[in-house]
């Protein structure tokens, strides 16, 4: 998305802000975890709570409830040699149906978005497929689209799960 | 050769002082003799109380993969019961938590109704079984409940075996660290909350375990995690507050000497802690308020006592570790010889500020989440192990560190927290109770 022009004042349009959407999937299953971590406002948070209509990350467990500098430690971790768990390196695919505008608030800059999805993140023989809805909170700050939230909401957040070792 | 279950011998081979057999954890006849010999008469761990506040309230889970309803009945006893219809065998609930409207479990195949206690109370249609043989059998009575079962300050534990040891003298002094995460309420209660994280591990249980009191694993397991989180804060400048993340990953990467200086206490029948003197809990900031209500609630000394005693990780042999200071706890179920659940609950001290559920929220998500770095690592290395068992060539185990004969007299006592000799007490009690008999 930094190569992408920069955004005036007038409204985004939905195709834009669906644009948005496919590509912050497509640099996480790219592995490009720097760009997609620039994604993210300085207050940023990707949150994956852990049952249904979960209040707050804050005094219930959840998934991922990660700010930058968690965010920013799982994606070094990543590049570090010693993750033996990434030996074997996992590998991840979204598939997304067409994220809906959800609402938007032109003169704040700020847009909520509605993505079902697939995942499918697998590690040597092992596949594990997640399903649920992705909601991007998109606020227009510096001439670009950058995330304030993503909520992932699986459909089993309370399974018993194995790993998940990248990004849903 | 003969099965273990034939060989009493062969079985009781597998264990020596210093090192144990592959099949320990690999052999599937082994996990199946565990489940029929060690987990039916260890004492495990069920539920809290307070998952169950009213009579009627239930909570549904398994012991040693027996499906047991542990429910609070009228005269607000908790009970273990079998969670099997006594007609046909259906389960009689199947939600996690839920209440029993009326005071009666129905069942939902034919309608056979039980009271709280588990006793049948009425058949459909009755008049069909006189002249049978039905009183003289369970199903004529009603449920199987569980004879022994301990509410240990809001811990329930029970035996599955009516044959075995007392509750006090199965844990003995290691019910101390249960005291003191209780203590550590100002009101002296706890209270399950902050939701349970469950984490599917390909491995045997006792990997899962053993790791508890292995402390020569963190600095190296978990370098690319706390490590990586050290170098990423080593930027700050020094008087930056910390955010607490960074002050539960750190210690994680601390030095040998660190964790051997901690030191271990060994209880009889497999029970242990380590953090003696400190833990990797004891450098958290303190929270405002709290410790104030503690004083209040207890005096200046004692209170000081109880937040003095930080220990890591305490071992309830077989499946449950509990980390007191701060108040969190893990539960392994086996569902196989290389598969394990492990469930992580948290819980709120009552009267504590709500903030010392948020640190407790957030250290269970940080490090004991299906998505948590430090599980991908823990996880990683057991199922490594798993995998790597099944080598020929070595079919042992060592246990061998700071190993010492004086250990055969007497194994309970404290020792250097580097030592393994928390493994080596685990599978004294593993050959005790997975001997013949009933």
């Amino acid at each position: 998305m930094n190569a992408a022009p920069a955004l005036g004042t007038a409204p985004i349009d939905a195709e834009t802000l669906e644009a948005f959407v496919y590509e912050e999937a497509r640099l996480i299953d790219e592995k490009r975890f720097d760009e997609w971590l620039d994604l993210f406002d300085e207050d940023g948070l990707y949150w994956m709570p852990l049952t249904r209509g979960q209040p707050d990350g804050i005094n219930h467990t959840s998934l991922f409830h990660e700010d930058a500098l968690l965010l920013r430690i799982r994606i070094e971790r990543l590049k570090n040699p010693h993750s033996f768990s990434q030996h074997r390196p996992s590998h991840c695919q979204h598939v997304l149906q067409r994220p809906r505008v959800e609402t938007r608030d032109d003169e704040a800059g700020m847009y909520v978005l509605r993505t079902p999805f697939i995942y499918v993140e697998a590690q040597a023989d092992d596949q594990l497929l997640l399903a649920g809805v992705s909601w991007l909170h998109l606020v227009r700050r510096g001439g670009r689209l950058r995330i304030r939230l993503k909520k992932v909401e699986l459909v089993n957040c309370d399974a018993a799960l194995p790993s998940i070792e990248l990004f849903p | 050769m003969r099965p273990y279950r034939d060989d009493p011998q062969r079985l009781r081979a597998l264990v020596r002082e210093d090192r144990v057999h592959r099949d320990v954890y690999i052999d599937p006849e082994v996990f199946e003799l565990e489940m029929q010999r060690l987990w039916r008469r260890a004492w495990l761990y069920v539920g809290h109380d307070s998952q169950i506040p009213e009579p009627g309230d239930y909570y549904t889970t398994t012991l040693a993969r027996e499906p047991v309803i542990m429910m609070r009945g009228q005269d607000k006893q908790v009970r273990v019961l079998m969670n099997r219809c006594a007609h046909k065998g259906a389960q009689l609930v199947s939600a996690t938590h839920g209440h029993c409207e009326g005071g009666l479990l129905r069942c939902p195949y034919h309608g056979w109704t039980y009271r709280l206690d588990g006793s049948l109370r009425t058949i459909p249609l009755r008049a069909g079984y006189e002249g049978t043989a039905l009183e003289e059998t369970q199903a004529g009575h009603g449920l199987v409940g569980l004879a022994d079962v301990v509410n240990y300050r809001g811990f329930v534990f029970a035996r599955l075996s009516p044959q075995g040891m007392d509750f006090a003298d199965y844990f003995a002094g290691s019910l101390s660290s249960i005291d003191n995460m209780v203590d550590r309420s100002p009101e002296g209660r706890l209270q399950v909350a902050g939701g349970v994280l469950r984490y599917q591990h390909d491995c045997n249980w006792k990997m899962f375990i053993e790791n508890l009191n292995d402390t020569m694993h963190p600095m190296v397991a978990h370098e690319s995690a706390a490590g990586t989180a050290k170098k990423l804060w080593a930027g700050q400048s020094p008087d930056a507050p910390k955010p607490m993340a960074i002050e539960q990953f750190l210690p994680f990467v601390n030095g040998y000497d660190f964790f051997d200086k901690m030191g271990v206490r060994i209880y009889p029948n497999g029970h242990s802690y380590t953090g003696v003197h400190f833990s990797i809990h004891s450098a958290y900031s303190a929270i405002g308020e709290y410790e104030q209500r503690l004083e209040q609630a207890y005096g200046a000394e004692r209170a000081r006592a109880i937040l003095g005693e930080v220990r890591h990780n305490t071992v309830y042999y077989p499946n449950l570790t509990i980390k007191g200071a701060i108040q969190s706890i893990r539960v392994a179920r086996p569902i196989a010889v290389d598969k394990t659940l492990i469930e992580s609950w948290t819980f709120r001290l009552v009267g504590a500020p709500e903030k010392l559920l948020q640190r407790t929220v957030l250290y269970t998500r940080l490090i004991n989440a299906p998505t948590s770095v430090v599980g991908h690592d823990d996880r990683h290395c057991y199922r490594a192990m798993q995998e790597g068992l099944h080598a020929q060539g070595n079919d042992w185990v060592s246990l061998h560190r700071n190993f010492s004969a004086a250990e055969r007299e007497r194994i309970a006592g404290d020792y250097n927290g580097t030592s393994e000799v928390s493994m080596r007490g685990q599978f004294r009690a593993w050959a005790t109770l997975m001997e013949s008999g009933s």
